[in-house]
């Protein structure tokens, strides 16, 4: 069948099970439930703390077939995963699906126990490294399931998503179970992600290296929520959790780039008296985030929020009083994590506050501005950031999907070229967000307007800014690149991608060898 | 219209993303290097990418200026046999000295005539880097008609000076007086030495409004993060344009009253003044600052 965008997905796929297609950004939206949680109650003379993970895993009763989960608040510095992947693998089990809220190139020893059965499922919402390379070629027996990070606390809390045991990496942790990301050797600052993990897992175990004294000061995540606590040595290498500062590109093409995303914004109106905005950490992103600063600082407006992943430059913006507030899912650096700490205008969200279709109204609501990248844009407007320009795996959606949808202004901002390559392609390999929800493309040699948007484009022709149609910036970049031969796929499915309403939006096909 | 020569962009010859993106930094001329930029071994292919790069890239919004190597070295003659032939706006001549000029016209009209282009139609502009051309940069731009500027090569000129380059420039004031002078004189272009701190914006606007207060028309640049800086320096200001425009506005009304000189606000306006006043307003509608009319945007 076809689903909306065209996309050919089979109405039923080994591994991952009964197809509902995509059928738009809000049409599965509506009435909802979200499902009952199966615990085990505490008792007064019950102790949480356990000397080790052998005598947790005696303890957990684990078994073939299971559900277990990860967040990836330690990013490229976890060694969570890989800890509890080799004690399970050690104690023979298989057939397990890894639920880890992103994959680094970090955990590459999940290749091994991919390839040795151990694990059998992955569900993840940004896939990079090793990992994706092996899932890319086939090496895992059932597709992996892309979901979107609101997507990701959707399932969860619906029920979708059964966990298990969710492991939660806590940089402190207390005896009774309560934790926080922001003190300890291996703090990460905001857990956002950790969150549905830890109140919808049957099991739900804190991993620490920092076990302080009961209670700990703050508390992120609730001991109601805990069932074991184990310290080990390190949960990670702080410098693959947090970079110490996240610098603005200096490359002139992203700096063209970032000054007319600004202008553009300026153009839409949106600069005004509590707007929002939120932007990624890659380098013309945060480029946007300084143009946009002047502009702001310049009709002198202060922002009500800015949101997402947060990044020192951000944090900058709030102290100079550019922003109310920042509303933080996850810290990017060194100065995100003391900010959130020590500042009460810098306010914690999870997962499904941040981006969840299915609450009472997510924070991606909420936003007027947000910055994206893309790996490939199509005539559609179709975005991929999930596949390669080889077809392999290289990302996902994490949040682009969740923020393209509810923001009032989604700006995409790219090179016209990379590597050789053009970026606006007829059809993309894989769609990750739908065209439906992006406004426009940004690039150094024109700015493509949805036609969608029409409002948007009769502002923007009253200024100076280069505007095109997307076919005509298409062909400006194939003028220089020529057109590049198709990537060739075949047609075993090796990942499902789940819009963040839980349908399918396309589906990754193993690239030929 | 003349071509608007604020900031000149140098870019290597031999780097194919920079000759790719070359176009759209914002200045108004990029000088595609196959000089300095370029080492030995590299000489031959980054004068055929320059060569294809200008065949194939869209450069219509930019002034496109390839430096050669000089005619005293085994590169320099088959860069301009090359080069001309996918006719660029203007080659850039380095340690230019009179002859060397005369020479480069002649090759020039020689290949324009092979291909049938217009004669005279590649400009020239000397590089002044030697003690030398600077004492005869006169006749080093008389050398050729298609000559429409110099750049003063502030680095090489010390070098040869055997003095010491610093970052305040007074070492190259006399340069700098020299070759504005002269170019005024000529009436041609006359471009400032880069300032190669490329972090440093605030020494980039002091070292450009040193030039420019020295009747220096434009500088090169050798960072595109430069360019606004430039830019900003060598746009007239609101109060010079308003100024100007009223002067413009008067002489009218005079010319409609027969008067030849007159007064504005109790100061005479004269010949010099309307001239000077018409560049600034000139400018302004290059650069969009007012619209073509005349009226203030």
């Amino acid at each position: 069948m076809k689903n909306l965008l065209g996309r050919e997905i089979p109405d039923y796929i080994d591994g991952y099970g009964q197809v509902k297609p995509f059928q738009g950004s809000f049409s599965n939206c509506g009435v909802k439930t979200r499902s009952a949680v199966k615990l085990t109650s505490v008792l007064p003379k019950d102790q949480k703390v356990l000397p080790s993970l052998d005598d947790l895993f005696d303890r957990l009763k684990i078994t073939d077939g299971m559900t277990i989960s990860f967040h990836h608040h330690l990013r490229n510095g976890d060694y969570v995963l890989n800890m509890v992947m080799e004690k399970l693998a050690a104690r023979g089990l298989k057939g397990l699906t890894v639920a880890a809220s992103s994959i680094f190139p970090i955990h590459a020893p999940l290749v091994k126990h991919m390839e040795t059965g151990v694990v059998t499922g992955l569900i993840t919402n940004y896939l990079s490294g090793p990992v994706a390379e092996a899932v890319s070629r086939g090496r895992l027996t059932k597709p992996a399931i892309m979901q979107t990070h609101g997507g990701r606390a959707r399932a969860i809390e619906s029920g979708d998503l059964k966990i298990d045991v969710a492991f939660l990496a806590a940089p402190t942790a207390d005896t009774y179970g309560n934790i926080n990301g922001v003190y300890g050797e291996s703090a990460c600052g905001s857990l956002g992600y950790a969150v549905a993990d830890a109140e919808y897992a049957n099991v739900t175990v804190a991993i620490t290296d920092h076990l302080v004294p009961y209670p700990a000061n703050p508390i992120e995540i609730s001991q109601i929520y805990i069932d074991y606590v184990v310290k080990i040595n390190s949960i990670g290498d702080p410098q693959g959790i947090v970079s110490g500062t996240t610098k603005i590109t200096k490359d002139p093409v992203a700096l063209i780039i970032a000054k007319r995303a600004a202008q553009l914004i300026k153009a839409s109106g949106l600069v005004r008296e509590g707007m929002s905005f939120q932007t990624g950490a890659g380098g013309t992103s945060l480029a946007v985030a300084a143009e946009l600063k002047k502009i702001m600082q310049d009709e002198g407006v202060i922002g009500s929020f800015a949101s997402g992943g947060i990044t020192g430059y951000l944090v900058e913006m709030l102290e100079e009083g550019l922003f109310r507030s920042l509303l933080d899912v996850q810290c990017f650096d060194l100065k995100a994590v003391e900010s959130y700490r020590d500042n009460p205008s810098h306010q914690f969200m999870s997962a499904s506050m941040y981006g969840n279709p299915h609450t009472k109204g997510a924070v991606v609501n909420n936003l007027d501005i947000m910055i994206l990248g893309a790996t490939e844009i199509d005539l559609d407007f179709n975005v991929n950031v999930t596949t390669g320009s080889s077809g392999v795996i290289m990302g996902g959606s994490g949040g682009h999907s969740d923020t393209a949808a509810g923001s009032k202004l989604a700006i995409v901002v790219t090179n016209l070229m990379k590597a050789r390559l053009p970026i606006i392609r007829d059809k993309v390999l894989t769609v990750t967000t739908p065209g439906e929800s992006i406004d426009a493309v940004v690039t150094e040699r024109g700015i493509a307007v949805n036609p969608r948007r029409l409002d948007l484009l009769e502002q923007l022709s009253q200024t100076q800014l280069p505007l095109m149609t997307i076919e005509e910036l298409k062909q400006l970049a194939e003028k220089i690149t020529g057109i590049p031969k198709p990537i060739e796929t075949s047609e075993e499915i090796v990942a499902v991608i789940e819009y963040r309403d839980g349908t399918v939006i396309d589906v990754v096909r193993k690239v030929k060898d | 219209m003349e071509t608007l020569r604020r900031s000149m962009l140098f870019m290597p010859g031999n780097s194919p993303r920079m000759l790719q993106d070359a176009a759209i930094l914002g200045a108004d001329s990029i000088i595609l290097d196959l000089e300095d930029a370029v080492s030995l071994t590299e000489k031959d292919s980054a004068r055929i990418l320059v060569r294809e790069a200008i065949k194939t890239i869209d450069y219509s919004a930019v002034e496109v200026i390839v430096r050669v190597n000089p005619l005293d070295t085994e590169f320099g003659a088959p860069d301009i046999d090359v080069i001309a032939r996918v006719q660029p706006h203007t080659l850039l001549i380095p340690k230019a000295n009179e002859d060397e000029i005369r020479l480069v016209d002649k090759i020039l009209t020689k290949i324009e005539a092979e291909e049938g282009f217009p004669s005279g139609g590649i400009k020239i502009i000397a590089l002044i880097e030697t003690a030398l051309g600077l004492e005869n940069v006169f006749n080093v731009i008389k050398a050729s008609p298609r000559t429409v500027g110099v750049l003063l090569g502030g680095e090489d000129l010390t070098a040869d000076l055997g003095i010491e380059r610093t970052k305040e420039g007074e070492e190259i004031f006399y340069a700098r007086n020299k070759v504005a002078t002269v170019c005024r004189a000529l009436k041609v272009d006359a471009i400032d030495t880069p300032f190669t701190d490329t972090n440093d914006h605030e020494g980039l606007n002091k070292d450009t409004a040193r030039g420019k207060g020295l009747g220096l028309t434009g500088k090169a640049a050798i960072n595109p993060r430069q360019i606004e800086t430039i830019h900003s320096v060598f746009a007239p200001t609101q109060n010079e344009l308003k100024r100007a425009l009223r002067i413009l506005e008067a002489m009218e009304e005079a010319e409609k009253e027969g008067q030849g000189v007159f007064s504005l606000d109790g100061k005479m306006i004269d010949a010099p003044v309307i001239n000077r006043a018409k560049r600034i307003v000139d400018q302004g509608v290059r650069l969009g600052l007012i619209s073509g009319e005349g009226g203030a945007k």
